[in-house]
């Protein structure tokens, strides 16, 4: 889908968030960005969004090209809702903003909804939902434009170990229905494990790549407690300790 | 029950209050040209309730007319300095000397040139509660969660989709207190500028009221204007402080 080809990144105050990074995404893989608070993250996936540029390095997009407008799918940490719109409405909004009108725009919006499991609470306000629900909203806001490119920062980490658990099914689900490409950071080894088939592991910052895991953990309802999964979360936990200064 | 005492409680109040001042009056033998009881205050607000109704129209005129302006300034203020660093950086120093300048000071000036009274007044009273709408409204659309920006740009959207479909939105509750802030800084300016005007010879306004009042030492008179005064400022807060309330909870709402 896209490669990464020696991308640094300097903010203006002089603060180096990443260097080096080189890495190859192939399109329909769940790749998880896994590193320590301040390593460049966020940072890398902006850079994927185009929301900012690198300051060295580029990223080629294969013949494909540049995705356009509303072709990526973008998860915050937070939901990040508007708070006077109700459900449908904010899923609705990429729509909108593209001028997808209301008559085809809203039977995509409940077909997302209903995707992340919210059918019939297409107009709830965000204040009368759950942070979960809302996550979820904020995941249907992602999906309803249908982007083959997901990226997630951290969407799951303010949420309840229960919640956490079902939304990632419900994730891995999807990227098994859809084929999209994920990317997905997070900070937490044992979802990193869980979720992805490609784990990218930084270092403190400046963030570079220290090592890419593939694993292949088994499908389905015995994948928390397989071994495999146990032995890829000592693996990462090792590599850390490798990698994070005493 | 207590709630309904609660609400019940500054009439009350005042009532108690009302009775004590008369009976004080009463006692004391004290003439109504030095304090007047409220029994003579309510005589006199019967008596010249032509004029002083008049008046208060007159100054609330100048008050509605400042706060629209007001609004339509402030408003083009902070979306202006939101959207151009350097526009913020000229004007908000000069903004901020337009507000710290004692109306007082200038109101002669702005009478003087502007040449047509209402008008003048109407100027004066938004000199002095302009900057508590766009101060407040120049907040709420910087507190725009930027991550909603960046949701904005990556569907492609235009500057004028992020100002009227996020930005302004975000400001509204921002909007509405300074709007609340500013009705009564209206009527104060509204009500300096007619006292202004009046010792040169305008008369206009529930200020002119006093004026007039005080020069023939008709001091219940003077009271009955001072009070019909404090009634519209406290009835232009209540006002917009339920627009504030009603607009929210139909904008939030559940
Ligand atoms: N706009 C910016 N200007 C200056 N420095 C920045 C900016 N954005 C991020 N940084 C710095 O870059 C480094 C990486 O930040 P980034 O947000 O990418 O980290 P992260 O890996 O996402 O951390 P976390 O897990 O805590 O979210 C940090 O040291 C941060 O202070
Ligand atoms: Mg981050």
């Amino acid at each position: 889908m896209f490669t990464l080809s020696g991308i640094g990144k300097q903010f203006g105050n002089g603060t180096k968030a990443l260097e080096g990074i080189n890495a190859e995404i192939a399109p329909g893989s769940f790749v998880a960005l896994l590193g320590p608070s301040g390593c460049g993250k966020s940072t890398l996936l902006r850079l994927l969004a185009g929301l900012d540029t690198p300051s060295r390095g580029e990223i080629s997009w294969g013949h494909a090209g540049r995705p356009a407008a509303g072709e990526i799918g973008y998860v915050f940490q937070d939901p990040t809702l508007l708070p006077w719109a109700d459900a449908a409405e904010n899923v609705y909004l990429p729509l909108r903003l593209r001028g997808v009108s209301r008559a085809e725009g809203m039977p995509r919006v409940m077909a997302a909804l209903a995707q992340v499991g919210l059918d019939g609470f297409e107009h709830a306000k965000p204040k009368a939902l759950s942070g979960g629900m809302r996550m979820r909203v904020s995941i249907a806001r992602a999906l309803v434009s249908e982007p083959a490119l997901l990226l997630m920062d951290e969407p799951f980490g303010a949420l309840d170990e229960f919640t956490r658990h079902k939304l990632q099914d419900d994730l891995l689900g999807l990227w098994r229905r859809t084929g999209k490409t994920v990317v997905f950071v997070t900070h937490s080894i044992y979802e990193a494990a869980y979720l992805a088939n490609r784990i990218m592991i930084m270092t403190p910052r400046p963030g570079r790549i220290a090592t890419i895991l593939t694993p292949e953990l088994p499908e389905g309802a015995g994948r928390r407690n397989s071994a495999a999964y146990h032995r890829l979360v000592a693996e990462i936990t090792g590599d850390f300790q490798r990698i994070m200064p005493a | 029950m207590s709630r309904n005492v609660e609400r019940v409680a500054p009439f009350a109040f005042g009532l108690i209050a009302l009775v004590l001042w008369q009976g004080a009056v009463w006692v004391t033998h004290t003439p109504s040209y030095v304090v007047p009881g409220p029994v003579d205050i309510a005589r006199a607000f019967w008596e010249a309730q032509g004029a002083l109704g008049a008046g208060l129209l007159s100054t609330l005129a100048v008050t509605g007319a400042a706060l629209l302006s007001s609004t339509v300034l402030g408003v083009f203020l902070a979306v202006a300095m939101a959207a151009s660093p350097l526009f913020r950086s000229a004007v908000q120093p000069w903004a901020v000397v337009v507000q710290v300048t004692p109306v007082v000071a200038i109101a002669p000036l702005i009478i003087i040139w502007v040449g047509q009274p209402f008008l003048a007044l109407v100027v004066c009273a938004v000199v002095v509660s302009f900057f508590a709408i766009l101060s407040n409204t120049a907040a709420g659309l910087a507190a725009t969660p930027p991550e909603l920006m960046d949701l904005f740009r990556l569907n492609g959207a235009t500057r004028w989709q992020v100002l009227f479909q996020l930005s302004l939105p975000y400001a509204l509750p921002y909007f509405l207190t300074g709007l609340r802030l500013a009705g009564t800084l209206a009527l104060v300016g509204a009500v300096v500028a007619e006292f202004v005007a009046g010792s040169g010879g305008f008369a206009s306004g529930l200020a002119w009221e006093i004026i007039e009042a005080s020069y023939r030492l008709q001091i219940p008179r003077m009271f009955a204007a001072l009070l019909l005064l404090g009634a519209a400022g406290v009835g232009i807060y209540a006002l917009l402080g339920t627009l504030e309330r009603v607009v929210l909870a139909w904008r939030n709402g559940a």
